[in-house]
């Protein structure tokens, strides 16, 4: 389901996440992994809007700069993303939350991601930290 | 379809409340009757909590934690394994505020009764409250901040035993520190020949008094024990069913069975819709390390919410915090010298909020946020920001900001800042982990579901015994009044099964 949006969900997780643009082939891979896990278990219906958000996306970055969002600069695709998390319709703002929310689970449940952040949680608590 | 038996007494769910009846009620199964808990996730072994936050969100919470209501702008969390909820809250032991009980108003019910009932739980779980060298800085700088804005600040009691501060709590305590039911209650009702059976979902309670039940299969690969019955569907007849698999569980298998049930099940629902408030310091600070959460403020009754201390994992601090791109990673960038406070708004029973079920039978939770509330959430944004700025942080992430950073250098400006008109539904991320409601108490049929023992009006072989039962919010963290009222539930069933014997 993702292999067919993948350069654009790409594009977006870059957006919501910038140190995403380091990541390489394996760890993007590892990023969609989770994604795809997530949305796995919800109704093919919840499936086929993310994926048609991603779409609706690039189409409206068509529709503003005309250009595919691809390729937006930076600050392009920040500012329509942006204006989308703010729409007026409840619809819209919900679908860019959920679409932010895989993307940001995409890349902070990743182990490297987590310890980059300085995130040292261990279970064997106060010990660890001796 | 099966057919194990017939039962003397069935309780769904292994909770705060599943797990409270089915110790309470040991004596009856030791003269002889047969007690059956029907729970549907999981049991795990020890070694199984792992504290990764995706892996135990998964396993440990319906939906991974993020079950939506049905407008998608909030997200509920609860667990669906043997403990239930007990296994993934951090085991803050408060008991129910009185003005609340007397708020309820439910004839019955009395104040002092609970109380004397929450103390017993308190003691049996080991609730105190951690001494100072096991605070870490998250919590004392709560602590400092509050006082030094003008809070009065309360040190949480804690239901644990042998702590390592591995601050994991929410994922499952891996050192089984935190004593849940699955620690304590249900164990004992073990022990004492209470039969119970994980990974078996109640589908439906008819009005013969039997259960259509289902046990799932243990997957290849999974982890978790398998059930203690062989998957399939089976039959179960009771005598009395007890209804304890929380708001989200018990609501909608009522809701789908064919019983003559009062019109008000699935009202009242309340759920303490929270944020989770995120400010940076110049230092790092323990925040990852140490029980996460040992202060709150309350003020509930003054102004609508409660703030408490709270240190999330990397994911579910990212979700919270708003936005997304540079300034969010900032903040993200800055985990080590994150301080966390939890907002909660103490909301109430609204006529638009309540519980349904789809066509599948499966809960949908209806929630719109009442001017109230969002006034509550304001003003516990703004209190939380001058907790921070008082214990020394440099900027504060307010989710009703905008843009959400506020320097240090603005923080007499708090009130301008942070303000309702930045609040959009499905922008913000909201949560809850406190459901409660659907089935409230009350004094018949007409008012509510139950009486105050949790018996259902017009079917008293049916019990409720969980958060359901709360007619509107309890203003706190809600299980050690769901043990009390679950052990009213328990009460009443051992003094039913007295008199029929005497009879």
């Amino acid at each position: 389901m993702l292999v067919s949006i993948r350069p654009m969900l790409r594009a977006i997780g870059v957006t919501i996440v910038p140190e995403a643009q380091d990541l390489d082939e394996r760890e993007w891979l590892a990023l969609e992994e989770i994604v795809r896990g997530a949305l796995a278990p919800r109704p093919r219906a919840l499936q086929r809007q993310f994926v048609l958000l991603v779409h609706v996306i690039d189409w409206l970055a068509v529709l503003r700069y005309g250009r595919h969002f691809t390729t937006l600069d930076p600050a392009r695709r920040q500012r329509l993303l942006e204006r989308l998390q703010n729409a007026p319709l409840l619809l819209i703002r919900r679908g860019i939350w959920g679409l932010r929310t895989l993307l940001l689970m995409g890349y902070y449940c990743r182990p490297t991601a987590a310890r980059a952040i300085g995130y040292g949680a261990d279970p064997r608590g106060w010990q660890a930290r001796a | 379809m099966s057919a194990p038996g017939r039962y003397d007494i069935v309780i769904i769910g292994s909770g705060a409340g599943g797990g409270t009846v089915a110790q309470g009620v040991v004596p009856l199964a030791q003269a002889g009757k047969r007690i059956l808990v029907l729970e549907r996730g999981p049991r795990f072994r020890d070694q199984e909590f792992t504290g990764r936050e995706l892996e135990m969100a998964s396993l440990l919470y319906a939906d991974g934690g993020a079950f939506l209501t049905a407008d998608g702008t909030m997200t509920l969390a609860f667990a669906q394994c043997y403990g239930g909820s007990t296994v993934v809250y951090t085991g803050t032991s408060l008991t129910a505020p009185e003005r609340v009980i007397r708020r309820w108003a439910v004839p019955g019910l009395e104040y002092d009764d609970l109380v004397s009932r929450s103390r017993r739980y308190l003691g049996e779980n080991n609730a105190h409250h951690l001494p100072d060298a096991e605070l870490n800085d998250n919590n004392r700088f709560f602590a400092r901040g509050a006082r030094a804005a003008g809070y009065a600040v309360e040190q949480f009691p804690v239901n644990v035993k042998g702590c390592l501060g591995s601050s994991l709590c929410n994922l499952g305590c891996p050192n089984q520190a935190k004593q849940g039911t699955n620690r304590v209650q249900l164990p004992a009702a073990e022990r004492g020949g209470v039969e119970v059976v994980t990974r078996a979902e109640v589908l439906r309670i008819d009005a013969d008094r039997s259960l259509a039940v289902r046990v799932a299969p243990t997957g290849a690969g999974s982890v978790g024990l398998p059930s203690e019955w062989a998957p399939g569907e089976y039959r179960v007849e009771a005598s009395m069913v007890v209804c304890a698999a929380g708001t989200l569980g018990t609501n909608p298998l009522l809701l789908r069975s064919r019983l003559p049930l009062p019109p008000s099940l699935g009202h009242g629902f309340t759920c303490h819709p929270a944020l989770i408030l995120v400010a940076t310091h110049a230092q790092p600070i323990t925040n990852d390390v140490g029980h996460p959460k040992s202060f709150y403020v309350n003020r509930g009754a003054e102004e609508g919410f409660v703030l408490e201390t709270c240190m999330y994992f990397p994911f579910t601090t990212a979700k919270a915090l708003a936005g997304f791109g540079p300034l969010h990673s900032e903040v993200m960038q800055a985990y080590a010298r994150q301080q966390q406070i939890l907002l909660l708004s103490v909301d109430r029973a609204a006529t638009q909020n309540r519980i349904t079920i789809d066509r599948n039978g499966q809960p949908v939770v209806h929630y719109r946020y009442t001017p109230e509330v969002v006034a509550e959430l304001v003003r516990g944004n703004r209190a939380a920001a001058r907790i921070f700025f008082a214990a020394g942080a440099t900027h504060v992430h307010a989710p009703f900001a905008d843009p959400p950073l506020i320097a240090a250098r603005d923080a007499g400006r708090i009130d301008q800042l942070i303000e309702a008109r930045h609040w959009k539904p499905g922008k913000q991320s909201i949560t809850s982990a406190h459901p409660m409601g659907g089935c409230p108490m009350g004094r018949s049929a007409a008012d509510s579901v139950t009486d105050a023992w949790g018996r259902v009006h017009g079917l008293p072989w049916l019990r409720v015994a969980d958060a359901s039962l709360f007619p509107d919010a309890l203003e706190i963290n809600p299980y050690v009044t769901i043990m009390a009222l679950a052990d009213r539930v328990a009460e009443g069933i051992r003094s039913d099964f007295a008199r029929n014997a005497t009879a």
